[in-house]
């Protein structure tokens, strides 16, 4: 039992810049932006945040170097995208090979070093709570701070008007700018911001839980597609979006867990296992939209497609319906 | 709000969009802007709302100038805008909705006060609106209503209103009517847009005239109509009739049929379809037209029922089944669902050409193009671009490509956004398939459009769909009534 | 007017190269090296002796194969980045057609044959996986290119590290090479083959012939150019975009042979070696014009080639070609932009 809890609290660990990653993608998004750099984007800040903190010795230098290049990489999206109208995707993609290049070109001085690492600090009174205890309030200062993180996207996004000037510059961007708000500014600041934190999941792995920088072995590419993956099937809300990452990360720890009981099936196998459970979510979160079933559902007596209806509107949430369109004023 | 409009002139590309209009509107005053599709009048109140920006001319609000270089400009001043598509948030709720703007930035939240404001604004103009329902639930006359109450909420003087009455019911608009004129009567300048010259006639005291582009004169009321429709059009214009077509044979039977979908449930439709007959649907927009349209296309299942075409059923098969039998769907957003952007004229005949061809033959297609351009007189070349052509031209190529002959064409509606000359040629051809034993479903929200040119009319009212009704001897009155919602039989 | 505008358009091009090059050498900075030394390197290492020049030319057959396949699949309007995939599935069936035939005894040509068949085989399978993914699954086809990439790869090492595994002990270096009869032949003392340059040459002719001169052709233009207006003309968009996924997997499939018949000789972990997806740059800077694809290819191949060069003269990654190479498209890409939005306030000027 303890040690199954403490396998639980390296989970929640593993799953936090995930979280943070998650939470970002779902900022811009939301505002309108996809960050398809994503992948490429968490290696390189990964590798500058170590770099950052090795160079220093300071472990906040690396964190904040995280999220200023991030916040950069999402300026340099903002400015292609919103000013000079150039497709996203094709933009994203070629930064994610970019960055991840730049990543182990200048990464090499870096390499094997051992570098600062972020300490474990147990919260006074909560860490006592049984089972919860261990489980949330036994972690370091990051994985707090996701905490604070998620509570605090899902007010912003939800419960307070800037939230609201968000969605809607999301969703129908000629109503909001009518209204009188500057669209693309808005756009600018949540793709920075949503970027930022894209980075911050970068030194969250060199510096704690991957600690070091080891090149292309230091098996952070990968990940940026996971989390884009995760943003959808979050349906662009911070709590199912970290409720997201949570269950990808302890399916991933399962896997492994199995491994010991399973000796036939070689390690490589298990090792992709978050790719086919990266397209099923997909596949299931996106078939009720297929056409091939929605003429199937259209023929169902009603009660039952009424049924299909609900879940398949529970598993896909739509999403900000001017995602990946520039906004111009007619 | 004393407005100064002083030569304005705006430029889309090669379009000139508007060009010198200089215009003054006093206080308490509605005034009517008429004009035809295309004659400037929305671009002219998106300069004044701050939307686009003027490309010269000046703009004076009570008698200073003033830069309107975003809708944020001109809010601060007083001036809103009610756009013919409502500017709105259909996925939020009305009271979310109702929260996204970005004028007064002192004010971060919206207290109890502002809200009984906003209620007691409602009252005042015989609105009924819950603030805790989806914006998306809203009929599009709710929708506008909706818009009104939160310009008037957020302290407008200056109301702009582009064709407000499209789309709603004979009761909203009575409404909406009321309304204005109290509005007037507080001291709150109105402009109305609009092409409908009754409606001006009924609201307005004072009415302009565009015309491509132009100011082409003012009248006070009251108005003579005849003499509005010389400044509107620069003639009298006619529609040419031509003969019906309509055979005693059965082109198509629809029988028990169930189309149903997130949006609207149409239930239980029989009817008969004959070869050369024209049937028009009426009804707002977003009644069932569309889906209903595109059912009988194939385009979209329905839920149970037969479509009997010939010795078949169809029910159940796809799309391309029925083009393969001669049944077309013309849609209605030409450049968005019909055309493809960035091929030329040649490259669409090319396509749309049935003969199984592996390679393409240009000396055939460079032939059938210029054959097409001249039967039906399109303004462009073979090498011009879709998208380059202006809308009616555009409306013709996506005709000139229908197979012919086609056994039934599905038509959403055909003319909107086109001329009363292009609408004419239009029908000419469409009535010259009819001849020849082409059957034709299309739906349009000009009465006028409906009773003249199809042998009957369905109307459709939140997916019910009435019998079909003779057009020769329908009374446009009832017409218009049904599609409000009135006189249906329990 | 118009003179001035080609001109014009030539300036921006020349100078998004430039600032790619810039940037790179700010990258060289920052990494200590100088860089007009590695430029010069990476050069020299690309043309300085004619086996060099044939060397980028072996680079220059899998990526402009790839390229083809991605114009296909970029003119329908998919983003096919699952390439990778389909060029390892391609490379792991020609191996297994290979391993098969090698001892029957069969003339060496059929065995090759063989092979090639295979590979297309392979890649049109796992790109029609993708498609069908997204088709009835809903699953954009970039994320399910991306997983069966992943899945490509881990498929690869098993097979390397598993059933195929080399005699005595398996290692990265892959499976056991073929016997030389059934290597694609190679022009005496150089790597490239002659084949393998053909089999580029005609995909290339194959693909303009079919963007350009077909009814196919033109119908995938359609679908790409607006799907909508395509099923109103009697299209079915599903089956064309199918149709483009099996295309390029064929051409993916292609790439991975020819890298196993004639470069490798044998199953390799990194069998793809990128070249889908420097094809999907390559693709992306031609703006997905295959006639253009073709020098372009061959600079991005010299690129990687001259590349080799930097870690045995300097020291530093030889990645830095493939920053060069990703800097080269994104900076294009930005200039277009602004030189569309310069040519729309000047349109807007002289309208008036």
């Amino acid at each position: 039992m303890n040690e199954f809890l403490t396998n639980m609290a390296g989970v929640v660990a593993a799953a936090t810049p995930v979280v943070v990653a998650v939470i970002g993608e779902t900022f811009s998004e939301r505002s309108g932006v996809i960050n398809l750099s994503a992948n490429g984007l968490i290696v390189l800040a990964a590798m500058v945040g170590f770099a950052a903190a090795y160079t220093t010795g300071m472990v906040w230098v690396g964190l904040l170097a995280g999220f200023v290049t991030g916040a950069a990489a999402g300026l340099l999206i903002s400015f292609s995208s919103i000013s000079l109208k150039q497709s996203q995707v094709a933009v994203g993609f070629i930064l994610s090979l970019l960055f991840r290049d730049l990543a182990y070109f200048l990464g090499t001085p870096f390499m094997v070093l051992p570098g600062p690492t972020v300490n474990r600090f147990a919260i006074p009174l909560l860490k006592d709570i049984p089972i919860l205890g261990p489980l949330f309030f036994d972690q370091n200062v990051l994985v707090y701070f996701s905490y604070v993180l998620i509570a605090m996207s899902y007010y912003w996004i939800f419960h307070t008007r800037q939230g609201l000037i968000l969605r809607g510059v999301g969703e129908q961007p000629i109503s909001a700018y009518s209204r009188g708000i500057d669209v693309n500014r808005q756009r600018y600041l949540y793709t920075a911001l949503g970027s930022g934190l894209i980075g911050l999941a970068g030194p969250m792995y060199s510096l704690s839980i991957k600690a070091g920088w080891n090149g292309t072995m230091t098996g952070l590419d990968g990940i940026g597609w996971i989390v884009l993956s995760i943003t959808i099937f979050g349906g662009w809300n911070p709590l199912r979006g970290s409720f997201g990452a949570y269950l990808f990360v302890f399916l991933q720890w399962l896997g492994l867990a199995l491994q010991s009981y399973w000796t036939s099936v070689p390690s490589q196998v298990l090792q992709v296992a978050p790719f086919p459970l990266m397209i099923l979510t997909l596949l299931f979160v996106n078939i009720g939209d297929t056409e091939w079933v929605t003429r199937m559902m259209a023929r169902l007596p009603r009660g039952v497609r009424g049924g299909f209806y609900k879940l398949f509107r529970f598993l896909r949430k739509p999403p900000p319906a001017s995602l990946g369109v520039p906004f111009e004023r007619e | 709000m004393h407005i100064q409009l002083k030569n304005i002139h705006k430029y889309f590309g090669s379009v000139h969009a508007n060009n010198d209009v200089s215009l003054t509107i006093e206080p308490g005053q509605i005034l009517g802007l008429l004009g035809e599709n295309g004659a400037g009048k929305s671009t002219l109140m998106k300069i004044l709302s701050g939307l686009i920006c003027k490309d010269n001319g000046e703009i004076l609000i009570n008698g200073e100038e003033q830069n309107l270089n975003s809708p944020a400009d001109a809010l601060r001043l007083g001036i809103g805008m009610l756009h013919q598509d409502p500017h709105d948030f259909p996925s939020m709720t009305i009271r979310e909705d109702l929260q996204i703007w970005n004028q007064r930035s002192d004010r971060t939240r919206t207290d109890a006060t502002d809200w009984q404001a906003l209620m007691n604004i409602q009252e005042d103009l015989g609105f009924n609106l819950d603030l805790d329902g989806s914006v998306g639930d809203l009929t599009v006359g709710e929708r506008q209503q909706l818009e009104l109450a939160r310009l008037l909420w957020l302290g407008v003087e200056l109301l702009i209103l582009d064709e407000p009455t499209t789309g709603i019911s004979a009761l909203q608009q009575e409404v909406l009517f009321s309304a204005l004129k109290k509005l007037a009567g507080q001291g709150k300048t109105i402009i109305f847009v609009s092409h409908k010259l009754e409606e001006v006639k009924e609201l307005c005291s004072r009415a302009v005239v565009l015309r491509k582009g132009c100011l082409i004169g003012e009248r006070e009321a009251p108005f003579d109509e005849n003499d509005l429709v010389k400044l509107m059009f620069g003639r009298q214009i006619t529609r040419t009739r031509t003969a019906h077509a309509r055979t005693r044979d059965v082109c198509m039977s629809v029988q028990n049929l169930n189309i149903e979908d997130f949006r609207i449930a149409i239930e239980n439709v029989n009817f008969d379809l004959y070869a050369g007959e024209v049937i028009g649907l009426a009804g707002m927009e977003g009644s069932g037209q569309r889906q209903f349209l595109q059912a009988l296309a194939g385009m979209k299942q329905p839920s149970s029922g037969h479509i009997r075409f010939g010795d078949e059923d169809l029910f159940g098969r796809n799309c391309y089944e029925y083009q393969k039998r001669g049944i077309f769907y013309v849609p209605t957003a030409r450049m968005e669902e019909g055309l493809v952007p960035g091929m030329t004229l040649e490259e669409h005949y090319i396509l749309s050409d049935c003969e199984k061809k592996i390679f393409i033959d240009s000396r055939k297609s460079h032939k059938t193009t210029e054959e097409r351009i001249q039967r039906f007189n399109i303004k462009g070349r073979s090498a011009t671009y879709s998208e380059e052509l202006s809308g009616g031209n555009q409306q013709r190529l996506l005709l000139s490509l229908l197979q012919d002959p086609a056994q039934l064409l599905l038509l959403e509606n055909p003319t909107r956004g086109l001329d009363i000359e292009s609408t004419n040629w239009i029908w000419s051809i469409l009535r010259e398939r009819c001849q020849a034993a082409t059957s034709i479903i299309f739906s349009s929200a000009d009465l006028d459009e409906l009773t003249f040119y199809a042998d009957r009319i369905l109307v459709f009212f939140s997916g019910r769909i009435s019998e079909p009704l003779d057009s020769a001897g329908l009374d446009e009155e009832r017409l218009g009534r049904m599609i409000g919602g009135k006189d249906w039989p329990k | 007017m118009r003179k001035n505008r080609g001109f014009i358009n030539f300036l921006f091009r020349i100078s998004g190269i430039l600032a790619a090059l810039l940037f790179t050498a700010l990258v060289l900075v920052i990494a200590k090296a100088n860089p007009w030394e590695a430029f010069g390197n990476i050069l020299m290492g690309a043309v300085s002796t004619p086996i060099k020049i044939a060397d980028s030319f072996v680079a220059w057959v899998p990526l402009i194969l790839a390229t083809c396949g991605l114009v296909i699949t970029f003119t329908t309007g998919l983003w096919n980045i699952g390439i990778e995939g389909q060029i390892s599935l391609g490379a792991i069936m020609t191996t297994w057609a290979l391993r098969l035939l090698q001892d029957s005894g069969l003339p060496p040509v059929v065995i090759i044959l063989a092979g090639i068949l295979a590979g297309m085989a392979g890649g049109i399978i796992w790109a029609l996986l993708a498609g069908v993914l997204k088709f009835y699954g809903g699953v954009s086809e970039i994320f399910a290119g991306l997983g069966l990439n992943f899945i490509a790869t881990a498929l690869t090492l098993w097979l390397i590290f598993g059933p195929w595994k080399r005699a005595g002990v398996a290692s990265m270096s892959g499976t056991e090479p073929f016997d030389m009869s059934i290597w694609l032949p190679t022009i005496p003392g150089y790597r490239l083959s002659v084949w393998s340059l053909a089999l580029a040459v005609a995909s290339v002719l194959i693909v303009y012939f079919l963007l350009q001169h077909t009814v196919i052709g033109l119908r995938l233009k359609a679908v790409g150019k607006n799907y909508k207006a395509a099923i109103q003309m009697g299209i079915s968009p599903s089956k064309y975009m199918l149709l483009a996924f099996v295309l390029c997997g064929l051409f993916a499939g292609l790439t991975g042979a020819v890298q196993v018949l004639g470069v490798y000789h044998r199953l390799i972990p990194s069998i793809s070696s990128g070249y889908g997806f420097l094809g999907l740059l390559v693709a992306m800077l031609v703006d997905y014009q295959i006639v253009w694809a073709v020098p372009v290819a061959l600079l991005f191949a010299a690129l990687n080639i001259g590349g080799i060069q930097l870690p045995i003269m300097m020291k530093i990654d030889s990645t830095l070609s493939g920053v060069m190479q990703s800097a080269l498209v994104l900076f294009f890409m930005l200039m277009d932009g602004v030189r569309k939005k310069m040519l729309k306030k000047e349109e807007d000027l002289s309208d008036e």
